[in-house]
């Protein structure tokens, strides 16, 4: 490392389209290129093949599904007889759940509603495109309110006895700890690794960590009354 | 003797196919490129990708699987209309019907539904596995938002269509979930309505679910997914670290250096 040139010196080996160009630029001046002229196929038929392939063996698989298992049928729709629980689809049991601890006004609606803003104002926020890890700058201050948000969070999940949300919480709490207290020039190659994450990676993490947590919540350990059931003893 | 690949090649010579498939015929790299260029259907995508996108631990194909669930679900939600009426209690009778009569039928309502299930999975694990390659990156940040119009009507083509069994599960699957329309301030009541067509879930709400399930929602399906398809190609097709805007490589370059 330490007899680095300041400079990178190349040619051009393409003579006929460049007519002989000599690099020579300083440190810090240019972009590299890393990658040069890189290898492109034909759509068709390179690539719709590939399509078409994996296209069939998820038919396949799905096929095999359908005859092995069938789709559940129950009794004609009674709207006076309530089955106990009333469970919405797999994909919405996550609200169903939150809607257990909060006013609808709160979880059927401001959640989701704040989920799809959310989830599309990502691209337009130059923090994200650029992507740096979340403490590499500024990180007293950053830090700083990284535990006022975090334990505000907690607090807030704890005074209203959502633990299911409380567990997915501290298991980025933790790793983005570690994070704030390691560096590019950290030992450990995980640590490495977590300090170049950006706030976008942990608040989709998160928000990835809820959605599994509660679904799964809302799909097999909810019972009558949305109890907490066992799935192995129900 | 005529083997079964020249008579393929005979037939795509005939006028009657090149009337039919602009391209013509050839293995040249021309007439490949017309193959895509030349096809109302195929010219959405480039003529060219790069070998490395290919790659399976790219991409996973998880948007191309998401498509395929989708084709299923088509083809399959198409047979299963013919033998389906959307009126209370025929519905019922029908699902039934489909499960003991109809030959086959239990084998298109299972990979309905299950296609159905994969469908949301895939859409879900292709919008992580796009956010997490960073691939909503400039120039490709309107069509990560198509991408999350085709998750809410994804989940929407499969909400409206949960209830078309008309049995216990898809009632008060309907009832549960249209209650947090409700919720909605000021004009929840009024949403809750429009959408059940009533007050609570009834022949209405059925028919509108009905209509939204075949014809709405598939139709708006499939223009986002001709849009999301076609920005791929417009936005230099699939995300690459390399394919990133010169500004942004200058600045994460020195992160590498250390």
């Amino acid at each position: 490392m330490s007899d680095r040139k300041d400079f990178i010196a190349g040619v051009d080996s393409n003579a006929k389209r460049e007519p002989r160009r000599v690099v020579f630029v300083t440190r810090r001046t240019s972009a590299q290129v890393r990658v040069t002229d890189e290898e492109v196929v034909q759509t068709f038929p390179e690539a719709l093949f590939r399509v078409a392939i994996a296209i069939e063996v998820l038919a396949m698989a799905l096929v095999w599904i359908a005859l092995g298992f069938n789709a559940p049928l129950e009794g004609l729709a009674d709207p006076s007889h309530t089955p106990n629980p009333a469970k919405a689809p797999w994909y919405f049991l996550g609200l169903q759940e939150l809607l257990h601890y909060f006013p609808p006004t709160v979880a059927g609606v401001l959640a989701p509603t704040l989920v799809v803003i959310a989830l599309i104002v990502i691209p337009y926020f130059n923090i994200n495109v650029e992507a740096e890890g979340v403490f590499v700058k500024d990180r007293p201050r950053r830090l700083a309110i990284f535990y006022v948000v975090a334990g505000a969070l907690s607090l807030f999940l704890l005074l209203f006895h959502v633990y299911v949300a409380l567990v997915p919480t501290l298991m980025i709490v933790v790793p983005m700890l570690a994070a704030a207290y390691s560096s590019a020039e950290s030992r450990s190659p995980v640590r490495r690794y977590l300090a170049s994450k950006p706030l976008s990676f942990w608040i989709m993490t998160w928000f990835l960590f809820e959605l599994l947590a509660l679904t799964a919540i809302g799909t097999f350990f909810r019972g009558p009354g949305w109890s907490w059931v066992w799935p192995w003893r129900a | 003797m005529v083997t079964s690949a020249n008579y393929f090649d005979q037939l795509r010579k005939s006028r009657v196919w090149r009337s039919i498939f602009r391209s013509g015929t050839g293995a040249s790299t021309l007439h490949r490129s017309l193959v895509i260029q030349q096809d109302v259907f195929l010219h959405l995508f480039p003529t060219k990708v790069r070998r490395r996108m290919l790659n399976i631990g790219v991409t996973w194909y998880l948007g191309t699987l998401t498509f395929g669930t989708f084709m299923i679900l088509v083809s399959t939600g198409i047979l299963l209309m013919l033998y389906y009426h959307p009126s209370v209690p025929q519905a019922y009778s029908d699902t039934k019907d489909l499960q003991f009569v109809v030959t086959s039928g239990l084998f298109l309502r299972n990979l309905h539904r299950w296609s159905a299930h994969a469908m949301v999975f895939l859409v879900f694990a292709h919008m992580f596995r796009v956010f997490y390659r960073g691939a909503y990156r400039p120039p490709r940040e309107f069509n990560w938002i198509i991408g999350v119009i085709l998750l809410l009507i994804t989940l929407l083509l499969s909400y409206t269509g949960y209830l078309l069994p008309w049995d216990q599960l898809a009632f008060w699957a309907i009832t549960v979930g249209s209650n947090i329309a409700s919720a909605v301030p000021l004009i929840g009541n009024k949403i809750h309505f429009l959408l059940l067509g009533g007050n609570f879930v009834n022949a209405n709400a059925l028919l509108r679910f009905y209509v939204l399930h075949c014809m709405i929602l598939p139709l708006a399906a499939m223009v986002f997914i001709a849009i999301h398809f076609w920005r791929i190609r417009k936005d230099g097709g699939l995300y690459s670290h390399s394919s990133q805007p010169p500004a942004i490589s200058d600045r994460s370059a020195p992160k590498e250096d250390r």
